[in-house]
């Protein structure tokens, strides 16, 4: 009887999570709803932003959330394996455990902390050390056009690089690791050297975990809040360059959200709906990914 | 030795080389960061930022004896939801691994964890500053109890799973019926790692902004009512930055680097424990 009723209660307690999940759901659905009815998919392809005459689009804040992340991943990918294959291939021994513990320091560091950096040293560096001799070498580029400001998408993307990098670093060094010894050992022997090994029998293996790796990254990337905040600009326009300032709708649900009302209110709640529903899917996959990792490249073939 | 295996030797040394380099690039910003953090606030740090209110606009002096305190009583809050869901939902995942709910939750628990913090904040907000019309340390204290669930159910369902099988065993063969071998057997066992994995979970919400600025809102003053708006230290770090006075810029280093201290300071201790309790056995 009191098994029963003990074993309900831990389940009733597990199944909060998805109680807390539906309930997530339900309530933005409702907070954003005048938002829906008025403004319904038009809001994706709408660059207006008026609280005044009560008009809103959320293109502007898509492209920043968009863009923002992609440079992120675009300079965070690359690094994050090289540490990956160096934790989990190549690095001596005594070696693994501090530069491992280190990473997950730089993972626990809080955001506005990253913000507070970012505003103070990161901001004048950009301006004044990364972005002219970006501008003398490739400034014929629409990417790199415009006078460097310091704050804007390549600070934001910076940031944010160094802000998601730990995530890739653990998990795919995990799925790595996880890549049973007789694939290294089979070629070794057939006289393949370290690299080769991992280029041939342990990447290929734990490919799929290395793509569940960029997804996680890419969902904590396009949420990020307060770091972009304070550095990103805060302007909602869309521009080919990544000196000009930008905005992200996690952005500008921090700053506007506290003081929004009516229409501007759900708009925001729309906003954040959208956010919550991508990442969610984003997560998801990257769950699927890393699961079937563990599972070997037999199946991802099929 | 022939050409090709020289190059193939090299090869392999310029990749382990470059590897090493990328390892060097991620970790000089976590350097950099801790380097201004101890340059710029260990001089603004004094004995009035732990014990003063912050001071009037514009004008220097004051702390945040109150931002502090408030993020004590938010985490506090946050803790009486996550972690008797945390724990009762981690002992299920762990004793009943294969139900169907078990899979269910396990997935969702893995991606709540990587939902943006702010939309935590927007759900707090809906059900709680809505309806009561108020923003409040309440409220901010649902939404870091949120993010705190999936942390403290996934270590602790991994923690009660290592305890042995003959432990169990042992209590059930002497007439306990299972749950309060659960209770008073398994629990305690796992204990110093449940702990563990709570205090680290408490470490991340306690960092946390974005959840905090539209349900604590902040407060220039003291509050302990958790119907009010109330301070936190990273919000305050945050509107300090963010403001155009130097002094204030000074005071959000030193909050910072009060905020780091505490977080990589419960993390650094937590790993340390964890590391003797596995050399002990």
């Amino acid at each position: 009887m009191g098994d029963r009723l003990f074993a309900h209660l831990l389940a009733a307690m597990a199944g909060g999570v998805l109680v807390i999940t539906a309930a997530m759901l339900a309530a933005l659905t409702v907070g954003a709803w005048p938002a829906i009815r008025k403004f319904g998919p038009a809001f994706f392809a709408s660059s207006a932003w008026d609280p005044v005459a009560g008009d809103f689009g959320a293109l502007p804040f898509i492209y920043g959330t968009l863009v923002s992340s992609a440079v992120a991943l675009g300079l965070a990918v690359p690094l994050g394996l090289g540490v990956a294959i160096f934790l989990s291939e190549l690095a001596p021994g005594w070696l693994r455990r501090p530069v491992g513990f280190l990473v997950e320091l730089l993972a626990a560091i809080p955001s506005v902390v990253y913000g507070l950096w970012g505003i103070f040293v990161l901001v004048p560096w950009v301006r004044a050390t990364l972005s002219p001799p970006l501008k003398a070498t490739l400034g014929f580029l629409p990417l790199f056009e415009g006078p460097p400001l310091g704050i804007g998408m390549l600070t934001a993307g910076l940031i944010l690089a160094i802000m998601v990098v730990p995530f890739i670093i653990a998990v795919s060094t995990e799925v790595m690791r996880a890549v049973p010894t007789s694939q290294r050992e089979a070629a070794l022997s057939l006289g393949a050297t370290v690299w080769e090994t991992t280029r041939a029998a342990v990447i290929p293996y734990a490919r799929s975990g290395i793509v569940g790796a960029i997804f996680l990254a890419l969902a904590r990337a396009l949420g990020e809040t307060m770091a972009v905040t304070m550095v990103v600009g805060n302007v909602p326009q869309i521009r080919a360059s990544l000196f000009a300032p930008a905005y992200t709708i996690s952005a500008v649900i921090a700053n506007e959200f506290a003081e929004a009302t009516d229409v501007h209110l759900a708009a925001l709640i729309y906003a954040g709906l959208v956010l919550f529903l991508v990442t969610l899917t984003v997560n998801i996959l990257a769950r699927l990914l890393v699961a079937r990792a563990g599972r070997g490249p037999g199946l991802i073939r099929e | 030795m022939s050409r090709s295996y020289l190059r193939r030797r090299w090869t392999d040394r310029l990749v382990a080389g470059v590897t090493f380099l990328c390892a060097v690039a991620v970790l000089t910003p976590l350097f950099l960061i801790l380097f201004f953090l101890a340059r710029t606030g260990v001089g603004a740090l004094n004995l009035d930022f732990f014990t003063h209110l912050p001071g009037a606009a514009g004008e220097p002096g004051g702390g945040m004896a109150n931002a502090i305190a408030g993020t004590l009583l938010l985490v506090g809050l946050a803790a009486l939801l996550g972690v008797p869901v945390g724990v009762l939902g981690g002992t299920f995942l762990a004793e009943y691994p294969t139900s169907r709910l078990a899979g269910v939750v396990r997935l969702l628990a893995d991606v709540m964890n990587g939902v943006p913090s702010i939309v935590m904040g927007l759900f707090a907000y809906t059900i709680l500053v809505l309806p009561l019309r108020h923003f409040s340390a309440a409220a901010g204290g649902l939404a870091l109890g949120i993010m705190l669930i999936p942390t403290v159910m996934r270590t602790t369902e991994e923690i009660v799973r290592l305890v042995p099988q003959s432990v169990r065993e042992a209590s059930l063969a002497l007439g306990i019926p299972q749950w309060r071998t659960l209770l008073r057997v398994v629990l305690p066992t796992a204990a110093g790692g449940i702990v563990a994995g709570i205090m680290v979970g408490l470490a991340r919400i306690a960092g946390e902004t974005a959840p905090l600025l539209f349900t604590a809102l902040g407060n220039r003053f003291w509050n302990w009512d958790p119907l009010q708006p109330i301070a936190a230290l990273p919000l305050q770090i945050f509107a300090y930055a963010v403001s155009p006075f130097e002094d204030w810029h000074r005071q959000a280093w030193a909050g910072a680097l009060v905020l780091v201290s505490l977080v990589l300071g419960i993390n650094i201790a937590t790993r340390a424990a964890a590391a003797r309790q596995v050399k002990l056995r």
